[in-house]
């Protein structure tokens, strides 16, 4: 029992016994008083967050159930902002669940074991428990993406999410098993060690290994050629929920990346950093070129995913070098900081679309924000914040984003082929900022359609706050980021054992 | 020093906090309150920079009105600002220029008239940033916020064609910084960690970086300033954006570049900036005489002001890699008083569009008859804009020139052809526009400048005539740190191993 920690997976513990008691008390809560539920979830998310905060303090790294579990303070900063995402999430789909008939118990366990899964795929030590948690939150996603069962599209983007989804999966896990054909292990430390001491059966079955986990977290995040699902699910899944996998689930993938690539087989670098080479180039390309073709506005900004995410496996990839510890731990926290930064954006992003949309009308065309700065000026300087800070301009967030991947990039001096990939980010940044720029041309530059222009805003107050609070967010951390810039840090310097 | 008072915050906050308080506060129905508070705020933004000039001490090169802080402690980044001799024009520059703007849009802008203000009066604290950043990263932070305001005033207040212009203007800039950040972020990285420029200053750098980090500068500054060829963009957008975009345009963003090349391309890469020089030279000699050219043929009034910015531009970056002293103050000189008359152009232009919702050379004629007193101030900038003596337009030429002389005679002769081309687009479209028969009946109803018309032509007239009358204040206080800036591009910065290579 000694080993068991139970303290160390409070969180998990708290939201957990939440989610199941929200289950059940949902079945006695009728319709109409269905804000009982909502009250329930958020408070439920308050008090995990809570459970983190005061982790979030604690530099030591535990490990729980017998080394299955870790807890430290990068796992901490990660669940952390999940649950603020899960938080902003359920008060955006406030109004749009409602219209459509998708306000009911289900989407609230639902995204509530997503976020379980989530939190256990950030907290597993262990290829298993990684496993298991990646199909807690995978599981609960397919069912939210087909929550709208009677509209064809929504069924549509299940199925492909679905089928899809459990091929990446079978490829985890199928790499997962060569992992241990070839060490003998699951654990992720005895896997480090053994791999760093040699003690391996085959080191071809290794290599063969992190093929099949790099396919299949690519698959998760969206990288190119791995990203076929990644429109049709964004712009075929209600709204809220493509919030949902915008977000979150980059942090824990992340997270599993992290574990598994650089505490588990950072002597196979090699190998796998040029096969990140290719996927984040390959995303980089795709996602800015075929972004800038799109006219829905969910469709875009799911290519923008792919590039975004592509930018961050650069992070990723230029940690691994000349055994310089400071040199990796700024990647890292590189990484860290972007897929933070990206999660938050995206939030409101989709918020600002949750905010537009009305009963039979989805404000998801780049076209239904034209004029926007004249319904609400507010807002649309907001969309304009997020959208600035997608580009990657200051002072928002997203700029300092992509200035510590580039300083990652570029901590091998000129001389590093690293430097090419550095300067193919930025020209592609430039490309990307035509398309959100597009929005932004949209929402000032274009005068509203007529039939819209007269339509107030109708948002609830929660909604309008914490849309407000996520924008001026984006600027804050732009204009003074050295507060997460060093959380970021400080967790993975504590992660990497510093 | 001894300064207690934070001069250079005050300046860089002041026009951003009264630009925040009225996108947070006005209402385009109390458009009369929110003109009046942004005159205030642009007053008081220029009121708190006299204290820079009257307190400056000109027998310095060092930065004055120091102010730093940490500001992002993990990346060793400071808010640390502060200027020196060239720096603080640009600072006056900027805040005149502001109340300038300010008026010009008085009556003129009617939609959205808060976002208006608030965009410029942020965009105005933005670059005194810049100016007076002596961090790599704030001046960068800075140099492309500029871009968000710029960007918004363009495609909201232009003219016909303004997306494409204000698409057009953002991505080429866009391209250009983010090249400079690489470059930025390899700067931090072998100098150990530090992001202040002074110790970039400094920095043993050798010749292949240099020339690389010289390219990547010289892609973002380039694009500012504009060179030939990346100036495309700069006629679209002078021509779509409203009178105070283009005013704040040309008097001011265009000086972001070339004041890049002073404090980053010039003193870091001092090697490459020299093996590079005749490169730049050329590029500078085309844009003042093919540009120059191309001025001439123009039919549309801003667009010709436009493409003679580009050329005079092109004396500024000359006047830099000449490496003479005179040349180089010269070039400074040019770029203050091409702020005072690009402005002066384009306020001009802006009147008369005002009025005849036209800026086609040939829709005009005659208008002295109806507009005198206009015309007058008009023929001021115009024969200022062509280099006059006793305008300020002369003094920076006249300077480029005689530092040409020194360096090369032959490339002090082509550059002195502006002087020809220069004469001849400014009068030639001052003649048609103003003189002769009054062409049609638009012209014949125009009626003459009003108070708040007379009164800018009147301070932005002084001004030229100041500079061009009197410069000794101007070139007095900025001789030390263009004295300094000269000794130090002189000095190799390669290490010492590879020197010999690089013949200089």
């Amino acid at each position: 029992m000694a080993n068991m920690n139970l303290f160390a997976a409070l969180p998990e513990i708290v939201l957990l016994v939440a989610a199941c008691v929200i289950l059940v008390a949902d079945l006695f809560v009728p319709d109409e008083r269905r804000n009982v539920t909502y009250g329930l979830s958020m408070a439920a998310l308050v008090a995990v967050a809570a459970v983190l905060w005061l982790f979030l303090d604690n530099r030591v790294l535990t490990y729980a159930f017998n080394g299955m579990y870790v807890a430290d303070p990068m796992t901490s900063v990660l669940k952390f902002f999940s649950v603020l995402a899960v938080g902003f999430m359920l008060v955006y789909a406030q109004g749009y669940a409602r219209d459509r008939g998708l306000w009911k118990g289900e989407l609230f366990t639902l995204t509530l074991f997503a976020l379980l899964g989530i939190m256990l795929m950030i907290s597993a030590n262990n290829l298993l428990v990684i496993y298991l948690g990646l199909e807690l939150q995978a599981l609960s996603l397919y069912a939210l993406v087909a929550l709208r069962r009677d509209d064809a599209r929504s069924s549509e983007a299940a199925m492909k999410y679905f089928v899809l989804g459990a091929l990446a999966s079978g490829f985890l896990l199928y790499g997962m098993s060569m992992l241990y054909g070839g060490s003998g292990t699951l654990d992720i430390n005895e896997l480090a060690r053994r791999v760093a001491t040699g003690q391996v059966a085959s080191r071809l079955s290794l290599v063969l290994g992190v093929v099949f986990v790099i396919a299949g977290l690519a698959f998760k995040l969206g990288a190119v050629p791995f990203h076929m699902w990644v429109p049709d699910v964004y712009h075929g899944a209600p709204t809220p929920v493509t919030l949902l996998i915008g977000s979150a689930p980059k942090l824990a993938v992340f997270a599993v990346a992290y574990r598994i690539l650089v505490e588990g087989l950072l002597p196979l670098a090699v190998d796998w950093q040029k096969m990140l080479i290719v996927l984040a180039v390959a995303s980089l390309v795709l996602g800015n070129l075929t972004a800038i073709a799109q006219t829905n506005l969910k469709r875009m900004l799911a290519y923008s995913t792919i590039a975004q995410m592509g930018f961050m496996l650069l992070a990723m990839l230029s940690g691994v070098t000349k055994g310089d510890p400071a040199a990796t731990a700024t990647a890292y926290s590189a990484a860290m900081f972007y897929v933070i930064t990206y999660a938050l954006t995206t939030l409101g992003t989709f918020g600002v679309i949750l905010l537009l949309a009305r009963e039979g009308f989805e404000a998801e065309e780049i076209a239904d924000l034209k004029g926007l700065n004249r319904r609400s000026p507010w807002y649309a300087f907001v969309m304009l914040l997020l959208m600035f800070s997608l580009a990657g301009i200051p002072p928002t967030v997203g700029f300092y984003a992509k200035f510590v991947v580039l300083q990652a990039l570029l901590v091998d001096g000129v001389t590093s082929a690293m430097v090419w990939l550095a300067v193919l980010a930025v020209v592609f940044s430039v490309i990307g900022a035509f398309y959100y720029l597009r929005v932004v041309k949209a929402m000032y530059f274009d005068e509203p359609v007529a039939s819209v222009a007269a339509v107030p805003i109708v948002a609830t107050t929660d909604m309008r706050v914490a849309l407000s609070i996520n924008g001026a967010l984006v600027l804050v951390l732009g204009i003074l980021p050295q507060y997460l810039l060093k959380l970021c840090a400080d967790a993975v310097q504590r992660a990497l054992g510093g | 020093m001894g300064n207690t008072t934070p001069w250079l915050s005050l300046a860089i906050w002041i026009p951003i906090a009264f630009g925040g308080l009225i996108l947070a506060a006005g209402r385009d129905r109390n458009a009369g309150v929110i003109r009046t508070v942004a005159l205030a705020g642009s007053l008081l933004g220029l009121l708190v920079t006299i204290p820079l000039w009257t307190g400056f001490d000109a027998a310095t090169a060092e930065l004055q009105f120091v102010e730093k802080a940490v500001w992002i402690e993990r990346l060793n980044a400071h808010y640390h600002l502060g200027i020196d001799g060239i720096s603080v024009w640009f600072v006056l520059l900027t805040a005149f220029i502001t109340v300038i703007v300010v008026l010009a849009g008085w009556e003129v802008i009617e939609s959205r008239v808060a976002q208006y203000y608030a965009s410029f009066l942020i965009l105005s604290g933005l670059m005194i940033g810049v100016f007076a950043a002596a961090d790599g990263l704030l001046f960068y932070v800075f140099f492309e916020a500029t871009l968000i305001p710029m960007y918004i005033i363009i495609g909201v207040w232009g003219g016909s064609n303004r997306v494409y212009a204000a698409l057009k203007f953002f991505l080429y800039t866009l391209a250009g910084s983010l090249l400079m950040l690489v470059a930025l972020v390899y700067l931090y990285t072998v100098s150990g960690g530090q992001f202040g420029i002074l110790d970039w200053h400094q920095a043993k750098i050798g010749m292949t970086p240099q020339i690389l980090l010289f390219l990547a500068f010289l892609a973002a500054f380039a694009v500012k300033v504009p060179m030939w060829p990346v100036h495309t963009w700069l006629p679209d957008a002078h021509v779509e954006a409203p009178t105070g975009g283009s005013i704040v345009l040309a008097a001011i963003m265009l000086k972001l570049g070339a004041y890049g090349f002073l404090r980053f391309s010039l003193p870091i890469v001092p090697d490459a900036s020299h093996h590079l020089a005749g490169f730049i030279i050329a590029l500078s000699l085309i844009a003042v005489i093919y540009i120059g050219l191309v001025a001439l043929v123009q039919a549309d009034m801003k667009k010709l002001v436009a493409y003679s910015s580009i050329a005079h531009m092109g004396f500024v970056t000359l006047g830099f890699f000449i490496f003479e002293p005179v040349g180089m103050a010269g070039g400074i000189v040019q770029m203050i008083s091409h702020g005072f008359i690009s402005g002066a152009m384009f306020f001009c232009i802006g009147v008369m569009y005002d009025r005849m919702h036209t800026r086609q050379i040939a829709d005009y004629g005659g208008v002295v008859n109806t507009m005198p007193k206009f015309a007058a101030f008009f023929m001021l900038f115009a024969m200022a804009n062509a280099g006059l003596p006793a305008t300020s337009g002369f003094v920076g030429e006249f300077m480029v020139i005689l530092g040409a002389v020194k360096h090369d005679f032959w490339i002090a002769a082509a550059a002195a052809t502006t002087l020809v081309f220069g004469a001849a687009y400014s009068l030639w479209m001052y003649k048609r526009v103003v003189f002769g028969e009054v062409a049609n009946e638009h012209v014949a109803a125009l009626t003459d400048v009003n108070a708040r018309e007379f009164l800018i032509l009147l301070l932005l007239a002084a001004a030229v005539l100041w500079m061009g009358v009197y410069p000794k204040p101007v070139t007095d206080l900025m001789d030390a740190s263009v004295k300094h800036l000269i000794e130090h591009v002189q000095q190799s910065k390669l290490p010492a191993a590879t020197a010999a290579q690089w013949d200089r």
